[in-house]
């Protein structure tokens, strides 16, 4: 057999037929279900009668809508609760695994799904959100489908796929100090852009991924759909293991050792075909942020705003010039010193206890400027509670944070965390559009580590000033 | 799912890349649970102004392309968020057929489900068309999709790629699922299979 990729394989394994025209019937092994993009799908179900094929596999929570304030007081936004209701409605009458809001268990879909270890290494794992990427840091190939794609899956157990294109992003090197995985990965869809890896899988690879934690994959893999890649993986190894061992829904005991062995078949055979290879250096890296209103306008934190007048083609000229006005930028501007109004930490993007612990240890002695909203919202109920017990609260909370339950919060704005006009947000989340966090808002995206240090200077700062 | 089979409609020229689903329908629009009605909000921030006066310079608030049928962008439409909201607020305004250079995948996808065509074309191609879209009334497109051409006003043909399998769909206007439910033998078999070669496979039960 020829030499395949991580891709390859797990492709392969989960190829249940294939079509006359190259389309595959692809067996989907976990679907992530959460309150806003299911239920047109349990609808569909209810109206055409048929069934969810594979409760068993399925596991629902609600996190987009959800308020972080006290969650024993109603929630106030009627749509927001009459979506929370419709999905508890859905999972009772279709018998669907799930974590309601007063769960310790509950939290951002993409942080329960590896915490619960009910993703895992060589699965496909699917849900009704671009995210999704994040889940192929456990070596799973894990994408974002949409709503009728959700009941495809609820009524199939499986999608009508073609196969992708295999790239590799090979990162080796060390990281200077004060560079985290989130500068890697802006680094990365800098380089390739927002279209970048359209139509591709995106597998991760070199000493400085192999040497990352599972969170730090988790938020490589989770802005693989920022460079347009619907999936990104990293190879399973001694540290995904180490991660998913003991995990409440993973295999235990024999069972395990007996998938160890199997997951270690999953990584690329040697001479395996890349479509595509990108490398980067990690000495090259320093922190980056956002500047713009696109993922791939991403500039280290000691650099410039670009000038407009130095691109050729109108059309992005002009578009170069719209980010500028949105964003309250000039050309040329030294982005470091640019005053917040907001800084936000979490986010399926960086909200697991590792980017907690990452801010805390900035923020620790330091206290939030003044004038500026600071808040950090774990990813889930698990990821609050080891804080507290790690003390990380009292960090935040005596440096003048806001401590928050968990949810997606002011990633989207869905809730009523959200950006006014004109406010301007250090952001750990993955995506910087136009009002994005709220109507007007303006978003820059970096680490945890960098928003730490905006929040205690004021202003967009190098973190590396503050270690 | 309607048909798709011929359409001639106004096209509106939106000459951007990069245009993401936020853009087309922003998140607070998503509380919905329906799939109708979003049309009104449609590219809300582009669209309307804050006290929610529509801005006059936006294409889809000029005639005659409040009843556009066609849009025609930049490369790398619908990229960001897989919201399915996105195509549904596209046909809920009125809009069947989208062209552009490129696409996001899952949009790109999105949009086969919901009897909306996307048209692959070269850049300088759209440009082209976009010419023929300022026309207006007199510059509408026709788009044949069992012929897979683009016609434009001067009745020049422009052909277009489309995957054999959703044109097939696209045309009967078939809902997949009950495509893919004839194989339902195949997949309990595969299923089965999987239980014997992997059992440290785990079911999800919440006691």
């Amino acid at each position: 057999m020829a030499a395949r990729t991580l891709f390859d394989k797990i492709w392969d394994s989960h190829v249940v037929e294939r079509l006359e025209d190259g389309t595959a019937i692809l067996y989907i092994d976990r679907h992530l279900v959460h309150e806003v993009t299911s239920p047109q799908a349990f609808e569909g179900l209810r109206m055409s009668g048929r069934r969810l094929r594979r409760p068993d596999a399925t596991i629902a929570v609600v996190d987009h809508n959800v308020p972080t304030s006290d969650r024993t007081l109603p929630i106030e936004e009627p749509e927001s609760r009459n979506q929370i209701e419709t999905l508890e409605r859905n999972v009772r009458e279709f018998g669907v695994p799930y974590f309601p809001l007063l769960s310790e268990r509950q939290g951002i879909v993409h942080v329960v799904g590896p915490e619960q270890g009910i993703s895992l290494p060589g699965m496909t794992i699917v849900c009704g959100d671009s995210h999704t990427s994040t889940h192929g840091a456990m070596g799973a190939l894990a994408f974002g489908i949409g709503t009728s794609e959700v009941e495809h899956v609820m009524a199939t157990q499986t999608l009508l796929q073609k196969p992708a294109l295999n790239m590799k992003v090979v990162v080796e090197g060390t990281l200077g100090a004060g560079v985290t995985a989130k500068d890697v990965m802006l680094a990365i869809i800098g380089t390739i852009g927002t279209a970048g890896g359209t139509g591709y899988v995106i597998e991760f690879a070199g000493s400085t991924i192999r040497g990352l934690d599972m969170a730090g994959r988790m938020t490589i893999c989770n802005m693989s759909i920022e460079a347009g890649a619907r999936a990104g993986l990293v190879a399973p190894d001694e540290t995904t293991f180490d991660y998913v061992r003991g995990r409440p829904f993973a295999p235990q005991g024999e069972a395990f050792a007996q998938a160890v062995a199997y997951w270690k078949t999953l990584a690329a055979d040697e001479g395996a075909h890349y479509d595509k290879i990108v490398e980067l250096r990690a000495e090259d890296i320093p922190p980056v942020l956002t500047w713009g209103t696109s993922p791939e306008t991403v500039i280290p934190v000691s650099g410039t705003v670009p000038d407009p007048a130095a691109e050729s083609d109108e059309a992005k000229r002009a578009q170069l010039q719209r980010m500028l006005d949105y964003m309250g930028l000039e050309a040329g501007q030294k982005i470091a010193g640019v005053p917040v109004d907001v800084v936000f930490i979490g986010s399926c993007t960086n909200s697991r206890i590792e980017d907690l612990r990452s801010a805390a240890s900035i923020v620790a002695g330091r206290h939030v400027a003044p004038g500026v909203r600071a808040m950090v919202v774990p990813g889930s109920g698990i990821v609050k509670a080891q804080a507290e017990r790690e003390g990380l609260d009292r960090v935040f909370l005596d440096a003048g944070f806001e401590w928050r339950e968990a949810g997606c919060s002011m990633c989207l704005g869905m809730n009523p965390d959200r950006l006014t006009p004109g406010q301007r947000c250090a952001s750990t989340s993955n995506r910087n559009f136009e009002g994005r966090q709220g109507p007007g808002g303006r978003t820059h995206l970096l680490s945890p580590a960098m928003a730490a240090a905006a929040a205690v200077t004021g202003h967009l700062t190098d973190v590396r000033e503050l270690i | 799912m309607d048909k798709f089979t011929v359409l001639t409609a106004i096209a509106a020229p939106l000459p951007e890349a990069n245009i993401d689903t936020d853009k087309i329908i922003p998140a607070r629009f998503l509380k919905t649970t329906k799939r109708s009605g979003l049309g009104v909000h449609a590219f809300d921030g582009m669209r309307y102004n804050p006290d929610g006066s529509e801005k006059p310079d936006f294409v889809l608030n000029r005639e005659p392309y409040r009843k556009a049928g066609i849009l025609i962008t930049h490369d790398n439409l619908g990229c960001g968020s897989s919201r399915e909201h996105a195509p549904w607020a596209l046909l809920d305004f009125g809009i069947r057929c989208v062209i552009a250079p490129s696409f996001a995948d899952i949009f790109f996808n999105n949009c086969f489900k919901n009897g909306i065509l996307p048209i692959r074309l070269p850049r300088d191609i759209c440009d082209a068309l976009m010419d023929d879209a300022r026309l207006g009334a007199n510059g509408r497109l026709t788009v044949d999709l069992a012929r897979q051409v683009v016609v434009r006003p001067d009745g020049q043909e422009i052909a277009f790629e489309i995957d054999p399998l959703r044109k097939h769909l696209l045309l009967e206007g078939l809902d997949d699922i009950g495509q893919t439910l004839q194989h339902e033998g195949a997949i309990s078999t595969f299923e089965a299979a999987r239980g014997q070669t992997q059992p440290w496979q785990t079911r999800i039960v919440i006691d």
